[in-house]
């Protein structure tokens, strides 16, 4: 699709990084007119005006990330419609601000938390994880957030619990995908709580050391880097611990195509595609590679999954 | 002055290059698009969804001509060839990037998808009924074959338009509209030759 924000790079010889989005724009406006700091916002350089503080990870990946452009052009966020290009488009008017995640279920401490508060004490990371679409292309994302598992301590979660669910946001005034029904809304996904502990799961709150960008799933999203993409739920607004497999979007759709676990896997196809091989997303001549089980996360994540059979919970 | 005549008439220069040279406008399109880094982060797959949807959009296109000389008393069958084998054109470019661009010559992967993957399979059938008719798209070809054996032989575009049109339903997640627009307008035109054929079948009997 037509990008209108990129038809001049040849010329400029700029790219979509060196661009602020006008959404990102206004919203770190707004950021900023509340700290106090609008004098000096006008006088930074992008990098500078980063304002995330996060700490490396032992868990990111010494590969190069994909660009900024390429992580926040290319989204499947159906909430926005179908096509890649869709959220970029539409979601630039997505209020994030104020955000509650409700918190329920099987834990100690249920309510309704507003999300800065959520966040508050969180040991922030950077992650920079391999992430692979179900659709067999891939990109490596730097991620902003802290492990989901750190979240769970802290509400507390009961002894029975098993599974955690999680919801997404579905506004239909200001997202067309969920307006006109495309899936049948809200977007749920689930975990199971071994899973769900897991230190490489987080919930991610930026990227590149950016506040999360609407298309990306703003302001706080599931990231679980050796499952396809469709798992890793954005705009949470619910988490709910339970003691039964919580249904899930894709799975509920079509079943024989998506399953609950959904763990990166060449040795598994999908019905209608081959999983075996990946394409790295970056230009005309992106590279295709061999696609590797748990996304390259075996040795972390492999012994979760100890005498299941793998192929048929897919 | 009927409509269709002047339609006919201002038609009537037009040679069947020109039609070929039209033909390679959405080909140059998306080769500026490609040049000016219009296609997006992911081009390869802007790429092949360009060139099989100019395909299926020609077979659609191909289609129309019978319907539009029956019902709407416009007669364009001398440009019936040019957008046949523009739409095998468009078709082959489709194939020739899933091989090169996309699959990157890995034969294991192209072959265990021609078997196992039905859209992939679908999309290649159509492909191979397609080809014949191109090979036998010329005045010679219909001279060899006798009219009555090629008519015989293109019916096979049914056949191909069918299953493309299904090749396109079939890989997308979900349902979006737009495939289902162009199964709707294939069905809905061999529908109407099937509804011509059962008429003329009770008018004779």
């Amino acid at each position: 699709m037509a990008d209108r924000y990129t038809t001049n790079r040849l010329n400029s010889g700029l790219s979509w990084a060196d661009v602020t989005p006008k959404e990102v724009f206004l919203n770190r406006r707004q950021w900023l007119a509340g700290s106090g700091a609008m004098a000096l916002a006008a006088t930074l350089p992008r990098q500078a005006q980063a304002r995330i503080e996060a700490a490396k990870s032992r868990y990111s990946t010494d590969e190069a990330p994909n660009s900024f452009e390429d992580i926040t052009s290319y989204n499947n966020f159906y909430e926005f419609g179908f096509d890649k290009t869709d959220p970029a488009t539409h979601a630039g008017g997505l209020t994030i601000s104020p955000w509650t995640v409700e918190i329920d279920g099987l834990v100690e401490k249920p309510g309704s938390y507003d999300l800065a508060d959520l966040v508050k004490g969180m040991p922030i990371e950077e992650r920079i994880y391999r992430f692979r679409c179900v659709e067999a292309w891939s990109m490596v994302i730097p991620w902003i957030g802290f492990e989901l598992a750190a979240l769970l301590n802290r509400v507390g979660v009961q002894p029975g619990a098993k599974y955690v669910a999680f919801t997404s946001l579905a506004r239909a005034e200001e997202m067309p995908g969920v307006a006109r029904g495309l899936l049948d809304w809200p977007y749920r996904e689930g975990l199971r709580l071994d899973e769900a502990m897991h230190p490489l799961t987080i919930l991610a709150t930026g990227l590149y050391g950016e506040e999360m960008p609407r298309q990306n799933g703003a302001p706080i999203r599931l990231v679980v880097p050796w499952k396809y993409g469709f798992k890793s739920a954005k705009s949470l607004v619910r988490i709910t611990l339970t003691d039964s497999q919580p249904p899930t979007t894709w799975n509920m759709m079509q079943p024989n195509e998506y399953g609950f676990y959904a763990n990166v896997n060449p040795e598994v196809s999908h019905p209608r595609w081959s999983q075996a091989s990946e394409r790295r997303i970056g230009g005309l001549f992106a590279k295709r590679v061999d696609t590797i089980k748990f996304n390259g996360y075996g040795d972390q994540v492999a012994s979760l999954y100890a005498g299941q059979d793998l192929a048929k919970d897919y | 002055m009927s409509v269709q005549d002047q339609v006919h008439r201002l038609l009537r220069p037009v040679r069947p290059w020109m039609v070929y040279a039209l033909g390679t406008i959405p080909a140059a399109l998306l080769m500026l698009r490609i040049f000016t880094g219009d296609l997006g982060v992911d081009p390869v797959k802007a790429i092949e969804h360009s060139l099989g949807l100019t395909a299926l959009q020609l077979i659609v296109a191909g289609l129309c001509v019978t319907p539009l000389r029956r019902f709407a008393g416009l007669n364009l069958n001398r440009f019936r060839r040019q957008i046949g084998v523009l739409a095998f054109v468009y078709a082959s470019l489709h194939l020739m990037v899933w091989v090169t661009l996309d699959l990157q010559f890995r034969w294991a992967e192209i072959g265990a998808d021609l078997v196992k993957r039905p859209y992939i399979v679908i999309g290649m059938i159509a492909f191979l009924m397609l080809l014949p008719l191109a090979l036998t798209s010329n005045n010679a070809a219909v001279r060899k074959l006798g009219a009555q054996r090629w008519q015989l032989l293109h019916l096979l575009t049914y056949p191909a338009a069918l299953l493309a049109a299904l090749h396109f339903v079939w890989l997308v997640k979900a349902w979006p509209l737009e495939p289902l627009l162009y199964m709707a307008a294939v069905v809905a035109l061999l529908g109407l030759r099937v509804w011509v054929r059962q008429r003329r079948a009770t008018a004779t009997t």
